[in-house]
């Protein structure tokens, strides 16, 4: 990369910022502060490995669905997650970096996933509480980030936006038959609920005061909300599906207030999302060692397919 | 095909086809069901994400070519149980599939050339059955043979990459064919039954595709520098009539049914 002349930086930052005020995507081609892109590389690849990584929890019942209609839904959910990593590790290569590099940054610990895949599936109804309230929760992010400012992230946002719906449609589904089954499933359903609500609340990251990133790329429009304002929508929205569905969200202090329409809800344990973040959660370790175990155990498969191809370009090129 | 059409063309079957053909479907449908579920166990773990992508997707096409095949065998049985019945209440003894598809998944070396042995098999079988006059049999069989097509052009790169890629993956390729070879005369056995249903033209006989079968998978296998065993144990496993399951079976069942099993009548 060539060096710019103070001049020149100076007035290509002045359009970068006439680009965000004005409300346009800022493209790959175009010119970008260098803090601008280090901050998207690291927001970007953080949701790809989380799509990557969020596939352990869910993959763990793909053996054990109950029937084939579930079976075939949920595997072919994980499948999405593995397409939205994909996509996202895609978008992220735009801005300079290559996919075996983010990859790397995964498997030493340098990059960060989302916590909430850091704890465990312990039984059926995990596959549905997941779908509804942790697609839930990341649909609320993301219909907020499909309106970032960064153009592939965007793009990349709505597209997956619309298969996490039916993610989310699929595990509401689950538990609203689930509460309405036997004894224990409703059981099995609630307490499934009282485990994953509180994480789900935590996926927004921080609370605002808390959250170092925040203020730069919220006037950067790469984020369009804080975390507080997505984590207050999504209990919003949430409140209402629980009570439908027939389950009790784990929280005594959740009630509406009038004045400002919002339902307002508990403490959050934020020593417990600091210790999950920090790798101390139910199953950082095993996720991180599935993911460590299939890229190592993978690496004379990638080698091969390498080795395969480069001898049929040397006979396509000597024939 | 709607529901009252396959009513009638069952009920058109002649008398002495209604059990060999129940038996040929759960055979068809368990294979697919545990080839699916060994396939659907990499869902998270394979060496590259597009695998990752690719052996979900084959998973699925497998488990919803069994849903097909058991509904139209518990159809055809007439005691009235459910594809979902078959697969997740029926005990191992009970299960028709061969033994290849039970072994577990190995590396990917093994899933890749059990895949391509199996897909190709597939591919050969509804070749034939797409032909039956026999309706609701054919248009699974049509679907399915889409399907194997691009099973076997997924697995045949695959065997090529690996067999001809790097001395591991070679190694490790022949280690895979050799012990898979002799479970593969079982796919070709027939079914109790099968003259009944070529009197009737329902279905061919499976030992009828070995040769187009075999042509096949030779020429593959010998591109990608692989060589088949020469030892005839293959014939010889095939027959043992009271080794009819592996130990996996059982195992893999466990794990499917749990949920089913534990809660009796339950609705999902
Ligand atoms: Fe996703
Ligand atoms: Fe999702």
């Amino acid at each position: 990369m060539t060096e710019l002349t103070l001049e020149e930086s100076s007035e290509k930052r002045e359009l970068f910022e006439k680009q965000i005020q004005a409300g346009e995507k800022i493209e790959p081609k175009d010119w970008m502060p260098e803090r601008f892109r280090k901050q998207l590389i690291r927001m970007i690849s953080q949701h790809a490995h989380s799509e990557i990584v969020g596939m352990l929890p869910e993959g763990n019942w793909i053996t054990r669905a109950p029937n084939f209609r579930r079976k075939k839904t949920l595997l072919a959910k994980v499948q999405d997650e593995a397409g939205h990593g994909l996509y996202l590790y895609c978008a992220t290569e735009t801005l300079g970096i290559d996919r075996s590099e983010l990859v790397e940054q995964l498997l030493t610990g340098k990059a960060k996933y989302s916590s909430i895949f850091n704890y465990p599936t312990l039984s059926w109804a995990d596959i549905g509480v997941i779908g509804w309230l942790v697609d839930g929760a990341a649909i609320v992010n993301q219909t907020s980030l499909a309106k970032t400012s960064y153009g592939p992230y965007s793009r990349a946002m709505v597209r997956i936006c619309k298969e996490e719906n039916f993610h989310k449609k699929q595990g509401y589904e689950i538990v609203t038959g689930l509460a309405k089954g036997t004894p224990e499933q409703r059981d099995m359903v609630q307490d499934s609920v009282n485990r994953w609500w509180w994480p789900s609340l935590m996926m927004f990251g921080p609370s605002d005061k808390d959250s170092p990133n925040s203020k730069e790329l919220l006037a950067w429009g790469v984020k369009r909300r804080s975390n507080d304002e997505l984590r207050q929508r999504f209990v919003n929205l949430t409140v209402p599906q629980a009570k439908a569905a027939g389950v009790t969200l784990p929280d005594p202090e959740l009630r509406y207030n009038e004045e400002t329409q919002d339902w307002e809800f508990g403490p959050i344990n934020w020593e417990e999302f600091w210790q999950v973040v920090s790798g101390n959660g139910p199953c950082n370790r095993e996720r991180m060692k599935a993911r460590q175990d299939a890229h190592s155990s993978g690496a004379w498969v990638r080698e091969a397919a390498e080795a395969y191809a480069e001898k049929q370009q040397r006979k396509r090129a000597a024939a | 095909m709607e529901a009252s059409a396959i009513q009638k063309a069952i009920s058109d079957l002649p008398k002495d086809c209604r059990t060999p053909l129940t038996a040929l479907l759960l055979r068809l449908g368990d294979d697919r069901l545990i080839l699916g579920h060994r396939l659907s166990e990499w869902c998270g773990h394979a060496p590259i994400l597009e695998e990752d992508i690719a052996l979900a997707n084959i998973a699925l096409d497998h488990i919803g070519q069994s849903e097909a095949l058991l509904r139209l065998a518990g159809l055809v049985e007439g005691n009235g149980r459910s594809e979902d019945d078959l697969a997740f209440l029926r005990d191992a003894k009970d299960f028709r599939c061969c033994r290849m598809v039970q072994l577990p998944k190995g590396d990917f070396a093994f899933t890749i050339l059990r895949q391509f042995l199996f897909s190709t098999y597939s591919a050969c079988v509804w070749e034939q059955m797409q032909k039956s006059p026999w309706l609701p049999f054919a248009g699974i069989a049509q679907k399915s043979l889409k399907e194997a097509m691009y099973h076997v052009r997924h697995s045949q790169e695959w065997t090529l990459r690996l067999g001809d890629g790097i001395e591991e993956s070679h190694n490790r390729a022949q280690e895979a064919l050799s012990s898979l070879w002799p479970y593969t005369a079982e796919l070709f056995r027939e079914s109790e039954g099968t003259a009944e249903l070529q009197k009737a033209g329902i279905a061919c006989s499976l030992s009828a595709v070995i040769a187009s079968w075999r042509e096949r998978v030779e020429a593959l296998l010998k591109e990608a520098t692989l060589t088949i065993p020469e030892d005839d144990t293959a014939l010889f496993l095939s027959n043992i009539p009271t080794a009819q399951h592996t130990e996996h079976l059982g195992h893999l069942l466990a794990e499917m049914q749990v949920l089913p099993r534990a809660h009796p009548g339950a609705q999902w």
